[in-house]
């Protein structure tokens, strides 16, 4: 689980700046959320391709709180890029005018998929793509929306769990209130990852590094001292939210079906 | 004294053009810098994560680009790594010795993995031997990443009398801990037990660059059969270097460490034979 934060960044760094420069793009955007992932996004492209070719965005709702406001800015500043700040209220709020009905979770996902569309519309007018800022843990549970915030063309942090992240942005000096204050979606007032969830990412970093990068077996997590449980509830979600981490699947009729037997890497011929 | 150039070097996916540009610009420099011999990586030519791009990049005897090789082999032998399309049409991750304007011998890699992010042997056929073969300045063996992480390999080029093995590789950065750089660790224990227990040279190269989200880590080196590290190439950087191995550095290890004066050869075949590893026709 610990990493060498040093090698890492440099991986990293080297990741966003051939993945964007061999395509023949110069730049990316990042959406800051005020939230520690977006933090390190941002931060690890500021250091691989430099602040003039980082566009930072926040993108809040009305009920956005004022300390992810502040963090963002925090951010952007510390990494001397100027962060353009796009309200959505106006762009979800007539969607929701004609769904009273719409649930909260609904509207989350609106609002996601919302930012989504203003950032990769922002990559076209700068001349960029969309870097992600999903990480290992949020992929693996399916804590994120489909084609929203997991939507990006680049991720330089989806192999780095959540304890991970905090610990590789300790090491870059990103500040220290993103680093310590409590994950949050933002959605609603008060939300906090870990109350929606229901367990700590530590404890459940803890158990998907041995589920999933140590292969352990349940009999195997269960002499560990993982309550059974637990470990049935999170092996379920990584299972059920698998479509979130593919491509649509394509019915197969021909003798050369998209991905099934037509089968290159994307960075084909660069 | 052979004087040996590592072309640690990231290449485009697929853009054969693009990358056999790459290598003639090299070896043109190779020459004019008086080197004996210019080694790249696998699949030097093409990249690595070909998937059904193997079938539009493969190379033969009679493709320019191999020609054009040859043709530059008349004043520096080269080691490189490419598709290699047989024959019957069948498909091998390949890395071939030019010398002297000709091929002295093409390697099919032989362990083709097929695990984890790893699906070679879906795409290529397998090699079926380590054949060592006698160059300008020494007799060698070609392994190719995987096939040298497996003892028969080794094994086999030792019973040929090798006096060097090159090694090349696209070797990912997977496993990087707080404590230990994992590609690393295996790659160098790997080299170096070659290099001390077979007493002989070890050439590695690496290649860098990101490719499909996967970092290939360099690092590339020489091991003399003293098990000592003579030239190291940084990790994840793109560079392009040489050093001069010492031939006679050989003879002086093989007295220190004359292991190979007590092997035991015909051992081996009865254990095979015993072990019902043998066809009995």
């Amino acid at each position: 689980m610990n990493i060498d934060t040093k090698i890492v960044t440099e991986i990293l760094c080297n990741f966003i700046k051939e993945e964007t420069e061999k395509i023949g793009v110069k730049n990316v955007v990042v959406g800051l959320s005020g939230g520690i992932d977006s933090a390190l996004s941002a931060t690890l492209a500021v250091k691989a391709l430099g602040k003039d070719r980082v566009f930072l965005y926040y993108l809040p709702y009305r009920t956005s709180s004022m300390q992810s406001k502040i963090d963002a800015m925090n951010v952007a500043d510390f990494l001397g890029v100027d962060l353009t700040e796009v309200d959505i209220t106006k762009f979800v709020e007539p969607y929701f005018a004609v769904n009273p009905e719409i649930s909260k979770l609904r509207k989350g996902n609106v609002m996601a998929r919302m930012r989504m569309i203003v950032l990769f519309d922002k990559s076209a007018e700068v001349g960029g793509i969309v870097l992600g800022t999903s990480n290992k843990t949020e992929l693996l549970l399916g804590y994120g929306t489909w084609y929203g915030d997991l939507a990006s063309a680049i991720n330089p942090i989806g192999d780095l769990y959540k304890t991970q992240v905090w610990k590789l942005s300790e090491y870059l000096q990103i500040p220290r209130q993103v680093i310590e204050k409590k994950p949050t979606a933002d959605l609603w007032e008060g939300q906090t990852d870990e109350s929606e969830l229901g367990f700590s990412y530590q404890d459940v970093d803890r158990l998907l590094y041995k589920m999933v990068d140590e292969r352990y077996s349940f009999e195997e997590l269960v002499n560990d001292g993982f309550d059974k449980e637990f470990i049935e509830n999170i092996s379920e979600r990584i299972r059920k939210n698998q479509f979130k981490r593919q491509l649509p699947v394509i019915a197969k009729i021909s003798l050369r079906t998209i991905e099934k037997d037509f089968r290159y890497s994307r960075d084909w011929g660069y | 004294m052979i004087s040996v150039s590592l072309a640690q070097i990231k290449t485009s996916l697929g853009n054969i053009k693009e990358n056999a540009y790459k290598h003639f610009e090299l070896i043109e420099k190779a020459i004019e810098d008086k080197y004996d011999l210019i080694v790249f990586p696998e699949l030097s030519l093409t990249g690595y994560n070909l998937r059904d791009l193997v079938y539009n990049v493969s190379l033969n005897q009679e493709s320019d680009i191999i020609k054009k090789i040859k043709d530059y082999s008349k004043y520096i032998s080269i080691v490189t790594g490419f598709v290699y399309e047989d024959k019957r049409h069948l498909f091998y991750n390949a890395s071939g010795y030019f010398e002297g304007g000709e091929i002295l011998h093409i390697h099919k890699k032989v362990f083709l993995p097929n695990y984890t992010m790893f699906e070679e042997s879906r795409y290529f056929a397998k090699g079926d031997s380590f054949t060592a073969f006698d160059t300008k300045y020494f007799r060698c063996g070609i392994l190719i990443c995987e096939d040298a992480l497996h003892i028969s390999s080794i094994l086999s080029l030792t019973r040929q009398d090798v006096d060097t093995v090159i090694v090349v590789s696209n070797s990912p950065a997977r496993g990087i801990f707080e404590d230990s750089f994992y590609p690393e660790e295996l790659w160098y224990n790997t080299l170096k037990f070659a290099a001390t227990n077979l007493t002989v040279n070890v050439i590695f190269v690496n290649r860098v660059g990101v490719e499909e989200g996967i970092t290939f880590w360099g690092g590339s080196t020489v091991f003399s059969p003293f098990g000592k590290s003579i030239l190291k190439l940084p990790l994840l950087k793109e560079e392009v270097k040489g050093v001069k191995i010492d031939l006679k550095e050989l003879r002086r290890s093989r007295i220190h460490s004359p292991f190979l004066k007590g092997e035991d050869f015909a051992m081996i075949k009865k254990l095979v034979r015993n072990c019902g590893d043998v066809d009995e026709y």
